[in-house]
């Protein structure tokens, strides 16, 4: 760097690198305004002392660089004599192909498939469907594998265990059911306490207690509970909300959110169930709830590499080291969509009040998600739009329009770049996040779609929808 | 000692006469025929008093049957599981958007694609020309007669200006111009106030299609995008036909079914 510093060749600027959370990394420098992207990936890469490269992107006040420093400063007439800010982002080491053709249309369920979900190592898929039934589908060869009957109504939520090993269903009578994804038998008993539907079902992460045992499921009725899958039974019953509980997510610090019809969003205690805070804000009902984690929460320790692991215990130190890595030393942070049209970023370890509002649909938010990386907040409207926001922050970044119908569901790609969403106009959109575009249209649904899924291991969609069918769309 | 008691006292010494069951069946049998007889001839209050009896015994009956019946209501959950399921984050939003969906819009292009339309009013009146038409004289002495006024109702587009009276051959009276239509959705059994677009066939012959006269069985377009019909590529449907299924120049309105 000395030996740039002194060079008067070329024309040199000044820059400081920054992390996401703003920390700098060593101190200003001059860099010369030929470098691009790659130049300054390979300073950023020896600066940090990476073993193996890994890939960055920057960002200059919220703007991606893709062209020269000399370029970008020249467009947006930026000052050289003052500190240019750049901020470096992680990118994934891996790419995800977009989906681009529809690989099976697997029909079997007689009722409209309401919810979809691939297992945290993206090898299995199980629906759930307005037929009463639960079904799990072989990848391999596109066809069903088990059908799991034992719900006596529609199946709303469907839940895969972070290691893979259970699968629970909750219905519109307010059962819920575990099922062995590797026999299609139900485990035990239906456990009923709810007393009206299941809205959600998220299950305690794997860095937290391997093997999975405990639960959490939101339901119409006002309650949540934690359930414990080998004492089968209700452990702890979460009451204080005064409606419906919409949506409930397990944190990665061992606290339980759930977002509710009246308004509030509720922090719960694990252990014993006492409420730790309530966030208000909301001025109608709390749709969906997303955490900045909730990628690594869902996949535990599987991830692209596809290792297997033997026991639990490796397992969960595995998790914990994935769950560490993502979260950084930033607090989790939470995004929660609503029927007042606006969403709010919380951070709800650091304060009870909202970090940033976000504006700007017109119509309520119905599905909001972190992508893996953190990165970015996808929201999803029934105004007929996407957008995305800085995953910090909370500034808007993009609107993506195309759908013609209510947008029901989003589901990110594992690496972050790319995004899809499902409508009720029947078909499914892929969005490319760094071009801002529409990068996919997959027709192909006859009616409203209402499950989409990505696969963790980004090799495949599952959707399904009002048709009956069950989608596989592929790269 | 009471005196009326001897068929009992009878019956428990010999026992029932021999046909005394059969003449028992024979005569409860009569029975009916008997009281519709009656039923039929009473008059007056002895008819009233005897409607009244009749009518409380009949809705004793049927109380005491449906007592009897095996109840539907209190298996709660079987009932909860028809079909129509949606997804959890629609179940408290249901009653908004029902009515105004629809879909399945493959199979409304199958069947456009079969070539003619399987109309719901497949066979219609013919309409002589003297009836769709009123001759109207013209000339100072009222000898010519080449000029018609349309007697049923008709569409003209929304720029449309009349001829010059000279010229004008067809008179299209504004009172029986339309608009709107009434259209009813067979499916989702609603009916939407929307504008027609034009007349797509009027069955009586190709004149009376390109002069916009709608008659009972005329197919005409109407302007969906309110239903928020989409394709299965993800557009919006905004023409689709429809067929009058009423007289309108009867009724002063337009009904029609929608064609899916």
């Amino acid at each position: 760097m000395e030996a740039e510093r002194g060079s008067e060749m070329v024309n040199n600027v000044m820059c400081l690198l920054t992390n996401p959370e703003g920390t700098p990394l060593g101190a200003p420098m001059y860099i010369p305004q030929s470098a691009g992207p790659q130049q300054l990936q390979q300073m950023v890469n020896t600066l940090l002392k990476n073993e193996e490269k890994l890939p960055y992107a920057f960002y200059i006040s919220d703007e991606e660089l893709l062209v020269p420093l000399s370029t970008y400063l020249e467009k947006n007439r930026v000052s050289v004599e003052t500190v240019l800010s750049i901020v470096y982002q992680p990118q994934a080491i891996f790419r995800i192909r977009p989906v681009n053709r529809c690989s099976a249309t697997i029909s079997g369920h007689a009722e409209a498939v309401l919810t979809v979900a691939f297992s945290p190592d993206g090898r299995q898929l199980a629906s759930g469907s307005g037929d009463t039934t639960v079904r799990i589908w072989d990848l391999n060869t596109q066809t069903p594998l088990f059908t799991c009957t034992g719900h006596k109504s529609w199946v709303l939520c469907i839940a895969w265990s972070p290691d893979g090993e259970h699968l629970i269903s909750g219905s519109k009578a307010g059962e819920l059911q575990c099922w062995n994804p590797q026999t299609g038998k139900p485990s035990g008993n239906p456990l009923i306490g709810h007393k009206k539907w299941i809205t959600g079902v998220s299950w305690e992460p794997l860095h937290l207690n391997a093997p999975c045992r405990r639960f959490v499921s939101a339901s119409k009725d006002g309650d949540a509970r934690i359930w414990d899958i080998s004492l089968k039974r209700s452990v702890i019953c979460l009451s204080g909300h005064t409606l419906a509980v919409t949506c409930v997510k397990w944190g990665g610090d061992g606290v339980i959110y759930t977002g509710s019809q009246d308004c509030t969003i509720r922090v719960w205690e694990t252990t014993q169930g006492k409420l730790i805070r309530v966030l208000q804000g909301h001025g109608h009902w709390v749709n969906s709830l997303a955490l900045s984690t909730e990628y690594v929460l869902r996949t535990g320790a599987f991830d692209h590499t596809r290792k297997q692991y033997s026991s639990p215990e490796e397992m969960k130190k595995v998790a914990l080291e994935r769950y560490n890595r993502m979260r950084g030393n930033a607090p989790e942070r939470m995004v929660s969509g609503s029927d007042d049209f606006t969403m709010f970023l919380w951070e709800p370890f650091v304060s009870k009040h909202h970090k940033t509002r976000m504006t700007g649909h017109q119509q309520l938010v119905n599905h909001v998600y972190f992508s893996p990386d953190g990165q970015w907040i996808a929201s999803a409207s029934f105004d007929k739009s996407v957008k995305l926001w800085n995953g910090t922050t909370g500034k808007f970044v993009a609107a993506f329009r195309g759908h013609v119908g209510p947008v029901y569901q989003i589901s990110w790609s594992a690496d972050s770049r790319l995004l899809l969403s499902g409508s009720k106009d029947s078909t499914l959109k892929v969005w490319d996040i760094r071009k801002r575009k529409l990068n996919q249209d997959l027709p192909g649904h006859e009616d409203e779609v209402f499950a989409v899924d990505w696969s963790p291991d980004g090799e495949k969609v599952a959707s399904g929808g009002k048709d009956k069918v069950l989608k596989l769309w592929m790269g | 000692m009471p005196q009326g008691d001897y068929i009992e006292l009878h019956r428990k010494r010999n026992g029932y006469r021999h046909d005394h069951f059969e003449r028992k069946r024979k005569k409860e049998a009569r029975e009916v025929h008997k009281r519709s007889a009656m039923a039929q001839k009473a008059l007056g209050i002895k008819g009233k008093m005897f409607a009244k009896k009749r009518y409380a015994e009949k809705a004793l009956l049927k109380k005491t049957l449906a007592m009897h019946e095996e109840s539907t209501s209190r298996r709660k959950v079987d009932d909860d599981s028809h079909d129509g399921a949606v997804p959890a984050f629609l179940l408290d939003r249901e009653n908004t958007a029902r009515t105004k969906i629809l879909s399945n819009t493959v199979k409304q292009k199958r069947k456009e694609k079969a070539g003619k339309w399987d109309v719901p009013l497949p066979k219609v009146r013919p309409v002589a020309e003297d009836e769709m038409f009123k001759v109207v004289r013209t000339g100072k002495r009222k000898t010519k007669q080449w000029k018609r006024m349309i007697t049923k109702a008709t569409f003209v587009g929304p720029g449309f200006t009349r001829k010059p009276p000279k010229y004008e051959r067809f008179i299209r009276p504004s009172g029986l111009r339309f608009t709107k239509a009434h259209v009813t959705h067979p499916e989702l059994k609603c009916t939407f106030n929307l504008e027609i677009i034009g007349v797509k066939k009027n069955p009586n012959g190709p004149m009376y299609s390109s002069l916009g006269v709608i008659t009972k069985g005329t197919i005409i377009e109407v302007n969906v995008s309110e239903l928020g019909l989409v394709t299965p590529a993800g557009k919006v449907v905004w023409g689709k036909y429809a067929q009058v299924t009423n007289n309108p120049e009867n009724d002063g309105c337009i009904n029609a079914v929608l064609l899916v």
